[in-house]
């Protein structure tokens, strides 16, 4: 029987009840009885009709879903007669699910989304790896891979089904008639790797095994620049478009939703296209990602070490250069999720405790209502209604609540999601982040369990009496209601106590990014314009062409108004790692096999550049104007190198090899003089500082960034310098002109987001708790009127009251503060590494907590016991 | 909640209601009222029929499908009547019931009379 057919089966069950009652109350007539008593000895046989039909429903086994629709439909009312209370109640639910809704669906499409690869379970990333003291730190376990050592490990194991490579490559991308020259973000692919990845083209086709050899030029075109700058005209494949001057034949367009290994990816090209021959046999240039799929009848442990032993050897093989002894696997996913892991961990975290806090503040709410409401569920009882009924009951107004602020929070996180997933830049899949089916199911578990939460407490705390008790107390003075009371207070306890832990948090990570703002990268950061271009090889491919430019840029800048200096660089302090080289000194012995040999980052300067950017000269000279092309062989060292390399030596005059440095024409194991020793400055704000290698940038380097510095505001220099770029190379597109605090500024936004999403929890937290904290107090003040008045009446001070009454409300926030300060401890040891020169046991920050708190939570306690103490206590006493 | 109550209530009877309702069912067709007075009266007003345990087994019997129900008139009076007769399934159902009610009732004689039933 199904319940639909309810409406029939009732009323079948009536007639049939009523015939055989009428037939009772006939054979009562016929036996003799009076015609209007025969009614009632029937009823007497027969038995109640009402309770027989409700018994005989039980029978049918959908009982429940009418108890359940009661349910609902009293919850309903109940809920509407207090609009106040549902309304707070509902937000306060509506913000937390949706904040941790948001940051579910961030976390899922980063960390958990399976990839849209075919098989991605298979793909794993392998990394070049150094044994040893270096591994330790966690910057740099995953090495890129240099190009000799990955076409040997493709050719020499078996592992794995196939194995691809890629690396980052940027093009100037102009039209065949002279269209604006873009600057774009490109990716050098070998051939297998979208077979190996499962994608197919949407146009045309990839590229084959014999496109993928230098000289190449075929090109394909990912799905946004197709949109963006072809208008999706299916006609370009196969015709010719322009990259750094050179024609490229457009084979094919990718799929919309790859954006492997970012969105900004706009072309692809084969991997050796632009590779020259000797590139492709160094075992030293790092700088690409290996992408294998593992056969599936070989553990990814077997197969890695097959690698492994290959590189082994590869390391003995070349003791002189930095070739990597190791090699480390790494899931696809980690990779791209690789920095945002922390932090939205870390976000899940402090979303979980406002979600949390908010459970426990409905419910604090919850079981203050249960007070009122004791009466209610005495009569309820008493009149045969069980236990387990009224828990039910009081449990559906609790998933009311929590539905209603579910509904809500979705809404509150299909919005927020979005702005969130714009606000952070290193999310690697930003552009697929949206609330779907599974977003919704999260919400809805979270819905449930909130309400399970929120209501369990409350109910088992208002039906948990004896119905005789509860009926003789009254709902103002009652001592059972003692029990409530502490109920209440030590769910305010936890509150405050997760409330501290996520203020602790947030203000360490304020204090670190306080600390990260203020970070000196050691050279002006004020008034400096940066802009980068790149020299394109077929038009500048000799030193003195790409001198040429460089120098005529750069005396035109410093001829403008306006410009106190210029310089030129392959990149400005603070703007990233870029690259290093490793070196030995010529003057010191060999390094022994198997040791670590020294390295330093990799930069090129031209003679200006210190003196724009006031890096300071330490010792011996800048670099000169005639330092250039094959009379380069000179470089400049920081501090930190000499620290590290040269203690208690005069590094001037001696000589570092740098096996790896790409100076045309130069021998591999050229000597660099040293010339001169210059400050210290930083790569990243918030990494450890690194020695670096400043090499002439008029030995030929093609272009880099420009710095410049202003005499007043520097953005407003972009347009002339610009200008001053056309009017040398009308074809030459520049990118990334920002102030030298922006490119810095960028390395921050990452860390000012987490920093501002934790604060605005934090706050949101400390808020509900000051809520909750002031309900008790008020409703504890409200049920103490009486006692008070008679305080008052026996000779109580009012500002004794007030003492009273504060204490009262302020032990639960100091038990909480202890209690929170404990967890902190704990917690914040687990992410230690996103404070920045901030120790998880800060002072300030915890001294700044503790006072914040309880400031708050005096205020929060000062009206309801100010209240208290201003009770007339003859009203008080009338009021029972 | 009426569900339970109930059950613990009509605990001890309720296997056996099944089957004294199968078993007077066996006769022919019968109305609830019949069903009940039949039990009353065959067993000298000792089991006091429950109209409040009666209706509830009868639906349950109907829903596991050993009865089924009809509206028909009854002979004696001019009205509609709900009839019960029993289903094969019934009948196949009553006969374990009284096996099982057998082995039970000796169970406990054995239990309760042991010499008695060594003589």
């Amino acid at each position: 029987m199904h319940w639909w057919q309810a409406k029939k089966r009732n009323e079948d069950l009536q007639r049939e009840l009523r015939s055989d009652l009428e037939l009772e109350e006939e054979e009562q007539r016929e036996g003799g009885v009076p015609a209007e008593e025969a009614r009632y000895a029937a009823l007497r046989a027969f038995g109640n009709p009402t309770l027989i039909r409700e018994q005989t429903r039980a029978e049918w086994g959908w009982g429940w879903l009418e108890n359940v629709l009661r349910d609902l439909r009293i919850g309903v009312r109940t809920l509407l007669r207090s609009p106040g209370f549902s309304i707070i109640a509902v937000v306060v639910m509506a913000l937390c699910i949706g904040a941790a809704t948001s940051l579910f669906t961030i976390v899922r499409s980063v960390l958990l989304r399976p990839l849209p690869f075919r098989d991605p379970d298979h793909l794993v990333m392998l990394y070049e790896h150094r044994s040893g003291e270096a591994a330790s730190t966690g910057d740099f376990t995953y090495n890129p891979v240099a190009p000799a050592d990955f076409y040997d490990w493709r050719s020499k194991t078996h592992a794995f089904e196939d194995m691809a490579v890629v690396r980052y490559a940027g093009y100037n991308l102009t039209g065949e008639r002279g269209d604006l020259p873009e600057d774009v973000r490109s990716a050098a692919g070998s051939w297998n790797l979208f077979p190996l990845l499962g994608v197919q083209p949407a146009l045309g086709r990839a590229f084959t095994e014999s496109e993928d050899r230098p000289g190449n030029t075929v090109v394909m075109l990912t799905w946004s620049v197709f949109q963006r700058r072809f208008g999706g005209d299916a006609k370009i494949v196969g015709r010719p478009l322009h990259l750094d001057g050179r024609p490229f034949t457009v084979v094919g367009v990718l799929p919309a939703w790859f954006t492997y290994p970012d969105a900004g990816i706009q072309l692809w090209v084969p991997y050796q296209a632009d590779a020259s021959p000797e590139f492709l046999q160094h075992h030293d240039f790092h700088q690409s990602q290996v992408i294998a799929r593992l056969r599936p009848d070989v553990s990814l442990a077997t197969a890695v070490a097959q690698v492994r032993s290959i590189q082994y050897q590869l390391h003995l093989e070349n003791p002189h250069e930095p070739v990597n002894d190791d090699v480390v696997p790494r899931s696809l996913n980690e990779d791209l999720a690789g920095n945002v892991k922390k932090p939205l961990n870390l976000m899940l975290c402090a979303v979980g405790c406002m979600l949390l806090i908010g459970c426990l503040n409905v419910s604090n709410l919850l079981v203050a209502r249960g007070a009122a409401r004791q009466r209610e569920v005495a009569i309820r009882s008493a009149l045969g209604a069980q236990r387990a009924t009224l828990i039910r009951g009081q449990l559906t107004e609790s998933v009311l609540i929590c539905a209603a602020g579910g509904l809500g929070g979705i809404l509150v996180s299909a919005l927020s999601t979005q702005l969130l997933a714009h606000a952070w830049k290193d999310l690697p899949t930003a552009q697929s982040i949206h609330v779907d089916g599974a977003v919704i199911t999260f919400a809805c578990a979270i819905m449930f369990l909130a309400s399970l939460l929120v209501g369990f407490l409350p109910a088992l705390s208002t039906t948990g009496k004896t119905t005789m008790k509860a009926l003789q107390t009254s709902a103002r003075t009652g001592a059972s209601s003692i029990s409530r009371t502490a109920l209440r207070k030590s769910l305010l306890t936890v509150e405050i106590g997760i409330t501290v832990v996520l203020l602790v948090a947030a203000g360490l990570l304020l204090k670190s990014f306080m600390r990260l703002r203020g970070a000196d990268v050691g050279s002006i950061t004020d008034k400096m314009l940066t802009l980068q271009y790149s020299l394109p090889q077929k038009k500048y491919d000799t030193p003195e062409k790409v001198n040429a430019f460089n120098e005529a840029l750069l005396e035109r800048v410093r001829n403008l108004p306006g410009v106190r200096a210029a310089g030129l660089g392959n990149t400005v302090p603070g703007a990233g790692y870029w690259g290093d080289f490793v070196f030995t000194v010529k003057e010191h012995a060999a390094p022994k096999p198997g040791e670590s040999l020294p390295e330093g980052l990799s930069r090129w300067a031209d003679p200006g550049y210190f003196s724009a950017l006031g890096i300071p000269l330490v010792n011996g000279r800048f670099f000169t104007d005639d330092e250039r092309v094959a009379r380069s062989y000179k470089v400049i060292v920081s501090s930190q190198l000499v620290r590290e390399y040269f203690p208690g030596e005069d590094p001037i005059g001696k000589h570092l090899r740098v096996p790896a440095h790409p100076h045309a024409g130069a021998p591999d194991d050229a000597d660099y003089e040293i010339v001169g020793v210059v400050g210290d400055t930083l790569f990243q704000v918030g990494k450890e500082p690194k020695a670096a290698i400043y090499f002439p940038i008029l030995e030929g380097f093609p272009g880099g960034t420009l710095v410049v510095h202003a005499i007043s505001e520097p953005l407003q220099l972009s347009v002339p310098v610009q200008k001053q770029i056309v009017s040398l190379d009308p074809e030459l597109p520049v990118s990334h002109v920002l102030t030298l605090n922006q490119v810095i500024g960028q390395s921050l936004v990452n860390a000012s987001l987490s920093t501002t999403i934790v604060l605005a929890f934090a706050i949101l937290s400390l808020l509900l708790a000051s809520v909750g904290l002031y309900g008790v107090l008020s409703y504890l003040t409200a049920q103490r009127t009486s006692e008070l008045g008679i305080r008052m009446a026996l000779g109580a001070q009012r500002d004794e009251l007030l003492r009273l009454m504060l204490m009262d409300g302020l032990k639960p926030a100091l038990f909480g503060l202890g209690l929170g300060l404990m967890m902190s401890f704990a917690a914040t040891r687990i992410f230690q590494s996103m404070f920045f020169g901030t120790k998880a046991l800060d002072p300030v920050v915890l001294s700044g907590v503790i006072a914040m708190l309880l400031a708050v939570a005096t205020l929060a306690c000062l009206f309801p016991a100010w209240r208290a103490s201003r009770i007339d206590p003859m009203q008080a006493l009338r009021t029972e | 909640m009426t569900k339970q109550e109930q059950q613990s209530r009509a605990g001890l009877l309720q296997g056996t209601l099944d089957m004294l309702v199968l078993r007077t069912l066996l006769h022919g067709p019968a109305h609830g009222h019949q069903i009940g007075k039949h039990i009353q009266q065959t067993t000298n007003e000792f089991l006091q029929m429950q109209h409040g345990s009666l209706y509830p087994a009868l639906h349950r019997l109907e829903e596991r499908g050993w009865v089924r129900s009809n509206w028909e008139k009854a002979p004696d009076r001019n009205r509609e009547f709900k009839y019960y007769r029993l289903t094969d399934k019934g009948k196949k159902q009553l006969v374990v019931e009284e096996s099982q009610w057998k082995q039970m009732a000796e169970a406990v004689a054995r239990v309760m009379w042991p010499a008695a039933e060594e003589s």
